[in-house]
């Protein structure tokens, strides 16, 4: 579904391929999926603005849709309820993106810098545009209150130095969506060794966030 | 003995409740960094002498002021950073105007940095999805009811909401509103005051 839709995407102006390729209730159960995965992982998952667009234009849709209907309609009181719960989602979603890129500016630019052409991105340009922004601010203001008052050699701070980084080796809750054998499980302290673990399809496990992170990536497990 | 009022700077903060924003400790601030100059001036004299008079007993006292040096300026970033914090969470808390006793406790390169804060949000919001964006500062809470029941405390007389509807705002009505209604009608032209003191008395209704 996933590859459909980029395949879909790639081809400009073809947006109403796009839509016929998800239902609406698949849409807004990827969505849900793409909330709670960026909710409980520790670090900034890829940018799926594609899926926030598409949300977006259901919504409006959705608007529009509830202003033909008569009033007072059963249906267009759970037509608003749906909306608004669409939109909360929404919003937690991309309030979660955007906490996490304030709270790892210097890690999340150097990230984005540092990526290869051809991988996916992880900040949308309005976003990556945010996080510079945000960056500029920050550095701006540390100088005029106190690093220009300081001695010649302490007049900057590197920041990806000074602000920590997200803690990949954090637990977190998952589910596994397709079968996975043999993920190589690192050691957390000395005296352990390093062991291997099937995931089947359906179960539920608690690991650290560092063992299933391309997992998440590319779907394979849901976050909790 | 030095990095000790660099410590206090942060206690202060620590002292105070999540969120909360002391007034800005310009003084505190000012102590530090004389503190700085005057270590960097006598570090600059030793080195000096141990190099020219290879006098290499001064180095552990070099290296001891330039660790003080950097520990200040690690605290006081602390410091900084970690109001800016909170004067970020204050964006989120209470919209783009914040009251006026939280605005004096910031000093103007604060207030600066909450506005051009405030500009990349707008932005960034406003850029999201269609024409008008999504603005992502509402709907905090997931929504547990559709309808809100509101109670008018002055006389406003007929007010329009969203889908045409007219509804008469008269002074100890009740109305059962949609609460995209009510939000409309806070920040509209009704006066401050009326929306306001309707708010407060909602808000301890929609928590329960």
């Amino acid at each position: 579904m996933a590859d459909a839709m980029s395949d879909a995407g790639e081809v400009s102006g073809e947006e109403e391929s796009q839509e016929d390729v998800m239902t609406p209730a698949e849409l807004i159960s990827k969505l849900q999926e793409a909330w709670l995965n960026e909710k409980f992982a520790p670090e900034l998952l890829e940018n799926k603005s594609e899926l926030v667009e598409c949300v977006m234009e259901q919504l409006t849709h959705m608007e529009e849709n509830l202003q033909r209907v008569r009033k007072g309609d059963v249906k267009a009181s759970m037509h608003r309820m749906e909306i608004d719960r669409i939109r909360f989602v929404l919003s937690s979603y991309l309030r979660s993106r955007l906490q996490k890129i304030e709270k790892f500016f210097p890690h999340v630019l150097e990230k984005e810098k540092s990526r290869a052409d051809g991988d996916p991105s992880f900040l949308s340009p309005e976003e990556f545009a945010f996080a510079k922004e945000y960056l500029a601010n920050t550095e701006v203001y540390l100088r005029a209150v106190a690093l220009k008052h300081m001695p010649p050699n302490l007049q900057s701070i590197d920041m990806l130095k000074a602000v920590p980084e997200p803690c990949l080796d954090s637990f977190v809750f998952l589910r596994v969506k397709e079968t996975q054998e043999n993920i190589l499980v690192e050691p957390e302290t000395d005296e352990q060794r390093e062991y291997v673990v099937d995931l089947d399809e359906g179960s539920q496990h608690l690991m650290r966030y560092r063992t299933i992170a391309p997992l998440v990536a590319n779907g394979a497990v849901q976050l909790i | 003995m030095f990095c000790e009022k660099a410590l206090e700077l942060i206690r202060e903060l620590q002292r105070m409740g999540d969120g909360q924003l002391p007034a800005f400790n310009e003084d505190g601030i000012r102590q530090v960094l004389d503190e700085m100059k005057a270590l960097y001036e006598q570090n600059q004299t030793d080195v000096n002498e141990a190099k020219t008079e290879g006098k290499s007993e001064l180095i552990p006292t070099i290296k001891f002021r330039h660790s003080c040096l950097l520990r200040n300026q690690r605290c006081v970033a602390a410091y900084l950073y970690d109001r800016l914090l909170r004067i970020r969470a204050l964006r989120w808390e209470y919209g783009s105007v914040l009251p006026t006793t939280i605005r004096f406790h910031m000093c103007a390169e604060e207030t600066e940095w909450f506005n051009q804060y405030k500009k990349s949000l707008a932005t960034y919001m406003r850029s999201l999805g269609g024409e008008e964006g999504l603005d992502i500062t509402q709907d905090i809470k997931p929504p547990k009811s559709l309808y809100i029941e509101v109670r008018c405390l002055k006389d406003h007389g007929e007010f329009e909401i969203d889908d045409g509807t007219v509804i008469l705002l008269k002074k100890n009505s009740q109305v059962v509103l949609f609460l995209k209604s009510f939000f409309s009608i806070r920040l509209s032209c009704v006066p401050f005051n009326t929306c306001h003191s309707l708010f407060t008395a909602l808000f301890a209704q929609m928590e329960m």
